[in-house]
């Protein structure tokens, strides 16, 4: 009896001090991921400099991007060559084209970050419901999920900003209703599969509510794909956002990549030579989206190592 | 003695997508996989399902632990129907009764550790975090796990299939249930393993006073677990009884031919050629009458015609078969 | 006599590169298969007995290579190279799970015709023939030729692969695992269907397994490998009749009997050595109850006698250890 009593003493609390709290191993894999795989490794340092970028944009430019810029003579500073004062030069508006791009910095990472955000979230949650509950649940999804396949990208996004008018969060918006498909439609399947493996029916058996198998059980287990999808929805939702502005339906007040090359494009700054102010957005714009496509790629080969063959 | 769980005429139908020829002729194919099964298990009984694959005996067990609903006939556990329990009856239920499965490798989470998934079931009853330790640690010393302060901390992929099949085993344990189902628990254990799992099955229900169903497609293995013997075929009981009888004096021909199909390790021993010959037909167009009667050497007009019954032929023997009677 | 062994393996050894080391999966196996004959390679998950065959087949995983031995086959020492040329004419391969070896999208007839067009150089009318034929061989109606594999039975399914296994006349049949994952009825109908097709076609057979009830059955000859090596090889009547290796007989134990009174199952404690370390002397060591300071220590020695093959270093007692094994007593000791 006194052993006894001296294991029921001892072992909870050699057990107490074990549960110590340290990181699911999941999120430590999240976190070690690019360290395993170079190609995300690259991915992560450039968003970290875009990153750095936003945050101290405005003490990296102190010109405001959208202040007409004249010279001491009284004339408007258009067109300048690259120097010392405006190093990549300025518009044939006089503006500053290197506080533009430091400034487009911003506005490309919130776009890119709130959509991927936004996308992975309902995408998550959609595939989720839709692969655990299934029956009419997840036939409406899929079927509102097959539609929004179906609409051609850009026209949507078009038409849904002549509709709502020209603003970033629309553009958002759109981009959020043309990506959460994509993602809910793996994740379903994903689950699918997961809700037929005996650990998912142990939980039911030793009485774990829906949430808790959904979110506990399941969702852990789809969270790099949830990630895999964040990824490209950054790249996409910049792309887009260029794409728009560059078409002339961004947002007037909002300084972009997209918006430059826009204006670069309508005042015909090629045919002036002035690679200054349309090489470093469209570089900008190449490198946000090849690092997002670098970090899905990066999960997906630590997360699903048997998608690689 | 009282029956602990009951079922009453069970039948249980899993629709297929339909054709379109069958849409047109309104027809409604299913797999047939249990078709009116009624059996009493006693308190701390210990009874084997056994059949071949496709015979139902899974989903049977599944029925009895409410993890599918029968299509028609009633279930039910210590008096109460099992299709009434929802909210806080059923959580009283899951905590009675609980589930060993096939494949050790995939029963347990591989994101959990060994020490949260045994603990899972007290989190999941309301049982206080403070009396985790404790109840997990008894659980381990249950099912032989010596030194558990290796285990807790590890993940399943770190762990044999055998240590596997005995923290699945503890996981079910640590809530101290009435009713266990154990579905083909060492199929995928190496043989010099399933030894050690076969011997603790048997002594944890000993000591704890359990009732249990064994499901498996072998009745040598059974046969060191189980009083009595329940042997299924398409979806349909046909034999039930002591499992002592049943290995040495089999009455029905399909049990006859599972009686001799049996592994024996033994080179010397002379084995009695298979009895039956082809394939178990398609559940979802059985042949009238017997179920059996298209593989049996001893069919008869009567067999195609009526499904027979099961009968009581010596004390506590039934089976279901036109020659029997 | 014996007879001229059509397929001799030589103190084969393979190793795979992992992250934590090199695991010498096979770590100096010896055997040989008698023309004519069924031998059953014996041993739990880990012993090196599906490697050793994907090792003779020349399929080795990425990450695995022979790293000494020989594989002879009609005398003729052959690599992975040379084995291409032979497989499905000389050898051909029945993996556990016929699922794997057969492609869900053409129908199973399709896919036995294509073997024999592209390896047997057939022609499109004799190949069908021959499918029918084969089909008929392995106890299939030729109807079911036109079927999609997910359309058959997991036992028709093995069935199928046999018989792809056999399109051209091999000598040599390597089944891995081929009746495990099948309920008892069907997988001694597999069984009694291999053992007619050995006698009708003279076949040799190598039969991966860790059922000892699939060797009692079907095999002439059975070869017990534990951790990566051979301990105990012979006759099938002798080996497990007269076991002289305690691992051989501990597993023999650890079967549960129908017909025996005995209610005790016997397990064997602890688990195989890791193969990634150095091991010296037997391995079977830390779990085997008759163990000595010696066998720890130093090379094994296998021991021959009558054909009968065992590398324990107590085999000279063989009778007095296999009446104490037969007490479970014996066996909780270590």
């Amino acid at each position: 009896m006194a052993e006894r009593a001296e294991e029921r003493g001892v072992i909870p609390a050699q057990l107490a001090a074990r549960r110590s709290w340290r990181l699911p191993p999941i999120v430590q894999r999240l976190l070690t991921m690019p360290l395993r795989d170079p190609f995300a490794f690259v991915g992560i340092v450039i968003y970290l400099l875009f990153l750095l970028v936003a945050v101290f944009a405005d003490r990296l430019a102190t010109t405001d991007p959208t202040e007409i810029l004249f010279l001491s003579t009284g004339k408007v500073a258009a067109n300048m060559p690259p120097g010392a004062e405006y190093p990549l030069g300025t518009t044939n508006l006089g503006r500053d084209i290197y506080a533009q791009l430091v400034h487009g910095t911003e506005s490309a990472l919130a776009v890119g970050l709130s959509a991927a955000l936004i996308v992975a979230l309902v995408g998550t949650v959609v595939g989720l419901v839709a692969g655990y509950f299934g029956g009419w649940i997840d036939a409406l999804l899929m079927r509102i999920a097959d539609m929004a396949l179906s609409l051609p990208f850009l026209p949507f996004v078009i038409v849904l900003i002549g509709f709502l008018g020209p603003d970033t969060s629309n553009v958002v918006l759109a981009v959020v209703l043309l990506l959460w498909p994509n993602s809910a439609r793996v994740i379903r399947s994903q689950v699918l599969s997961l809700r037929e493996r005996s650990y998912v029916e142990a939980a039911r058996v030793t009485g774990a509510s829906q949430a808790r198998i959904l979110f506990v059980h399941i969702a852990p287990n789809i969270l790099p794909l949830s990630f895999v999808y964040a990824a490209i929805a950054i790249g996409w939702a910049i792309i887009t956002e260029a794409s728009v502005s560059f078409l002339g339906f961004g947002d007037p007040d909002n300084v972009s990549w997209g918006m430059m090359l826009q204006d670069a494009f309508a005042s015909q700054a090629l045919s002036r030579g002035q690679y200054a102010w349309f090489v470093p957005p469209g570089v900008c714009i190449i490198l946000v989206v090849v690092a997002g496509f670098f970090i899905s790629r990066g999960y997906e080969e630590v997360f699903m190592p048997r998608l690689r063959r | 003695m009282s029956a602990l769980v009951e079922l009453r005429d069970v039948v249980k139908h899993f629709p297929v997508s339909r054709s379109l020829g069958e849409i047109v002729r309104g027809r409604h194919p299913a797999v047939r996989a249990l078709d009116g099964v009624s059996l009493e298990i006693g308190a701390s009984d210990a009874v084997a399902v056994v059949g071949e694959s496709g015979c139902g005996k899974t989903t049977l067990g599944r029925l009895m632990l409410k993890l599918t609903e029968p299509s028609a006939g009633a279930i039910t556990f210590d008096g109460t129907a099992l299709g009434g329990l929802s909210g806080a009856s059923l959580r009283a239920f899951r905590r009675q009764a609980q589930l060993v499965f096939q494949n050790p490798f995939d029963a347990l989470n591989p994101r959990f550790t060994i020490y949260r998934a045994v603990a899972e079931p007290l989190l999941n009853a309301g049982i206080p975090r403070a009396e985790h330790a404790d109840r997990v640690a008894q659980a381990f010393r249950r099912v032989h796990l010596p030194d558990l302060e290796r285990y807790l901390d590890r993940y399943p992929h770190q762990l044999s299939g055998g240590q596997l099949q005995r923290v699945v085993l503890a996981r079910a344990l640590v809530l101290a249930p009435r009713f266990l189902v154990a579905d083909e628990p060492v199929s995928m254990l190496d043989v010099s393993v399933r030894a050690g799992i076969l011997a603790l099955l048997r002594e944890v229900r000993d000591d704890m006073g359990l009732t249990a169903v064994y499901i498996s497609h072998d009745l040598a293995l059974v046969r060191y677990l189980c009083e009595r013997t329940v042997v299924m075929y398409l979806g349909t009981m046909v034999e039930d009884g002591p499992t002592a009888e049943i290995v040495r004096n089999p009455r029905h021909p399909y049990t006859r031919a599972l009686v001799a199909a049996v592994p024996v390790p033994d080179a010397d021993q002379a084995r009695a050629p298979l009895p039956i010959a082809g394939n178990v037909p398609d559940a979802r167009e059985p042949p009238s009458g017997c179920r059996f009667r298209d593989r049996c050497p001893h069919a008869f007009a009567r067999c195609a015609e009526e499904a027979p019954a099961l009968r009581e032929t010596a004390d506590g023997h039934r089976v279901a078969c036109h020659l029997d009677n | 006599m014996m007879p001229r062994p059509l397929l001799a393996v030589e103190d084969l050894q393979i190793h795979y590169a992992t992250r934590d080391g090199t695991v010498r999966a096979v770590d100096g196996a010896t055997f040989a298969v008698p023309e004519g004959r069924i031998v059953g390679l014996v041993g739990e998950s880990g012993c090196g007995k599906t490697t050793a065959v994907r090792a003779i087949m020349g399929v080795l995983a990425e990450n695995g290579r022979r790293a000494g031995g020989r594989v002879c086959f009609r005398d003729r020492p052959i690599d992975a190279g040379s084995t291409r040329a032979l497989l499905w004419r000389e050898i051909a391969y029945v993996p556990q799970s016929a699922m794997s070896s057969l492609d869900p999208v053409y129908t199973v007839g399709a896919q036995i015709e294509e073997v024999l067009r592209k390896r047997g150089g057939a022609s499109r009318a004799a190949a069908k023939a021959r499918a029918a034929e084969l089909f008929e061989l392995v106890g299939l109606s030729d109807r079911r030729l036109v079927d999609y594999p997910h359309q058959f039975s997991g036992g028709m399914r093995q069935r199928a692969a046999i018989a792809m296994a056999l399109a051209l006349e091999p000598s040599l049949l390597l089944a891995d695992e081929p009746v495990t994952a099948l309920d008892v009825i069907v997988q001694r109908q597999i069984l009694d269907m291999l053992r007619t097709l050995q006698q009708r076609l003279k076949l040799s057979m190598v039969m991966v397994t860790h059922d000892i009830s699939v060797v009692a059955y079907l095999c002439d000859e059975v070869v017990v490998m534990y951790a990566g090596q051979v301990v105990e090889s012979g006759p099938v009547r002798e080996v497990l009749g007269r076991p002289r290796h305690p691992y051989t007989m501990g597993l023999r134990n650890a079967f549960p009997d129908l017909l025996s009174d005995a209610m005790a199952l016997v397990p064997i404690h602890g688990g195989p050595p890791d193969l990634r370390e150095t091991l010296t002397g037997c391995r079977f060591a830390p779990r085997c109850p008759f163990v000595q300071p010696a066998c720890t220590a130093g090379a094994l020695a296998a021991d021959v006698t009558d054909d009968h093959l065992t590398t324990c270093r107590r085999s000279a007692e063989a009778d007095t250890l296999r009446t104490a094994a037969l007490d479970p007593g014996t066996w909780q000791r270590v």
